[in-house]
Parts: structure tokens; C-alpha cells; sequence
């Protein structure tokens, strides 16, 4: 009960921050907002058991991509520019979304319901036979390392990529500064 | 219950903290203000796990103390230095 208005309080703080975000011109003060959000987004999903995927959040969200945003900011100066197109349109398509996005949630299965077709698949399956056939004591890396290898594969190379193109982008030398002589 | 009362007082330093982020009006009230935002935010994951009887998961709340020190001193050196790869310059008077 407490935990679920907790739960409630921080997604309407979170909502709040988001509208901030949008609001502010200032990039810097974005920067800043985006990592009070997912501090926030870590919170509510550890209160959510979602344990590892708060402890991702907070180590991508309130971690690195602070310090990447700041990198870009550097490149980019810190004021936003006015938009020059109105704001109706992509307005409408994000709320049309949104109230999609809400109507689907009503297909779902209840929250932690132990019927649910996720928990009837192939979990079963998981726990009883995973640390037997991949010899892996957790049974979260168990999935993620083996029964989903190729997938983790796929997500790691992503990642790899990504990170390669940020450096890229960050190592160039604006006209006239000096190389930086190691 | 002791935990209630906590997590309320909790969220509401939370909002105040959020209120500082949002009004400014310099970028030091914003960065002092997510810095509460995420200790406030440890403290109320650390009341929350044991509030749900899983103390265990009181690391998570360490990672967030952590982190939340990175993500300062990146903003911070980032407003003096303007980058993040330079060493900082020792200026007039400077005393470190």
C-alpha cells in the first residue's frame, strides 16, 4: 500500500521532470534534469523488484549518459534554438500514441499475476532445468548468457558500435584548436 | 510502522528538491539540487528494501551514492573547465 503510493508519487514527479525537460531552454539545465529523472526511474523500478534493470539505469542514466550529454554539449553550445515549426502536430502524435500505448496496457496480463502466459512458456523450464543445462548458478545471466546468447550477441554489438560512434564524434578538433600533444 | 512516516517525509524532500531544479535560476542551484535529489533518492531505496524485507538490495542504493558523485564533479568540471578530456588550469589566487 505505501509502497504502491511511493511508487505512484515517484512516476508523477518523474512526469513532472519530463515536462521541465521539454520547457527548458537551456541544454545544461536539461543535462541536469535528464539525471535527476533517472535517478528517480531507478528508484521506482528497484521499488518494482526489477532490481537489475534499476541497477542499468542508474549506471547508464544518472552515469555515463551525463557525462556524454555533457561531451555533445560541448560541441554544440548550450542554448536551444527556437523550434521553427509549430508544436501541434508532433503534439498530437505523442498524445495519440500515448493513449495507444495506455489501451494496450489493458491486454496485459495483472501485475506479478503467477498465471500469466510469460511465467506458463518457458520459464518453468528455466528455473527447473537451467543451472543443470547451462551449469550457471544465476539463473537471470543463465538466460541471458546462453538461452538468449545470440540476442545478448546482437545487443553487445550494438552497444559497441554506438560507443565507437560517440568517440568519433568527440575526438574532433574544432578549426584552429591545438592537437593535444601526449 | 516506522517506514510510512519516513517515506513520506522522504517524497516530500524529493519535491522540493525538484522544485529547486526546475526554478534555478543559476545552473548551482540545479546541480546542488540533483545532487539531494539523489541522495534523497538512496535513502528512500534503502527504506523502501527493508520497508518490503529484502535488505539485500541496499547495494543498489551504494551504487546510486557512487554514481551520484561521478555525475556532480562531471558537471561541475565541465562548467569550469568546458571540457571534459583537459586537465583543469590553476588560476590566480587558487588554492588546491
Amino acid at each position: 500500500m505505501i509502497e504502491t503510493g511511493a511508487i505512484a508519487a515517484l512516476l508523477a514527479m518523474m512526469a513532472a521532470v519530463a515536462v521541465a525537460v521539454v520547457r527548458q531552454r537551456n541544454l545544461f539545465a536539461v543535462v541536469v534534469l535528464t539525471t535527476a529523472y533517472s535517478f528517480l526511474m531507478a528508484t521506482a523500478l528497484a521499488a518494482l523488484d526489477a532490481a537489475d534493470v534499476a541497477m542499468t539505469e542508474a549506471a547508464v542514466g544518472a552515469g555515463i549518459s551525463t557525462v556524454l550529454l555533457l561531451g555533445a554539449l560541448h560541441l554544440v553550445g548550450s542554448l536551444e534554438m527556437k523550434p521553427s515549426a509549430g508544436s501541434a502536430v508532433p503534439l498530437a502524435i505523442v498524445v495519440v500514441t500515448g493513449l495507444l500505448v495506455a489501451y494496450g496496457t489493458y491486454g496485459l496480463p495483472a501485475f506479478s499475476d503467477p498465471d500469466a502466459p510469460m511465467h506458463r512458456h518457458v520459464a518453468p523450464r528455466y528455473l527447473q532445468e537451467g543451472p543443470k543445462e547451462t551449469g550457471v548458478p544465476n539463473v537471470v545471466t543463465a538466460v541471458l548468457a546462453s538461452y538468449r546468447g545470440f540476442d545478448t550477441l546482437g545487443e553487445t554489438t550494438v552497444v559497441f558500435t554506438a560507443g565507437i560512434g560517440v568517440i568519433a564524434l568527440l575526438r574532433r578538433r574544432r578549426p584552429g584548436e591545438q592537437e593535444d600533444k601526449p | 510502522m516506522i517506514y510510512a512516516p519516513v517515506i513520506v517525509a522522504l517524497l516530500a524532500t524529493l519535491a522540493l528538491g525538484l522544485a529547486r531544479a526546475f526554478l534555478g535560476p543559476t545552473l548551482f542551484d540545479r546541480a546542488l539540487a540533483v545532487n539531494a535529489i539523489g541522495t534523497v533518492a538512496m535513502l528512500l531505496l534503502a527504506v523502501l528494501e527493508f520497508l518490503t524485507g529484502r535488505p539485500e538490495y541496499t547495494d543498489l542504493a551504494l551504487v546510486y551514492g557512487l554514481l551520484n558523485i561521478v555525475g556532480t564533479i562531471a558537471v561541475l568540471k565541465f562548467f569550469r573547465v568546458g571540457d571534459l578530456g583537459k586537465e583543469g588550469t590553476l588560476e590566480e589566487g587558487d588554492t588546491r
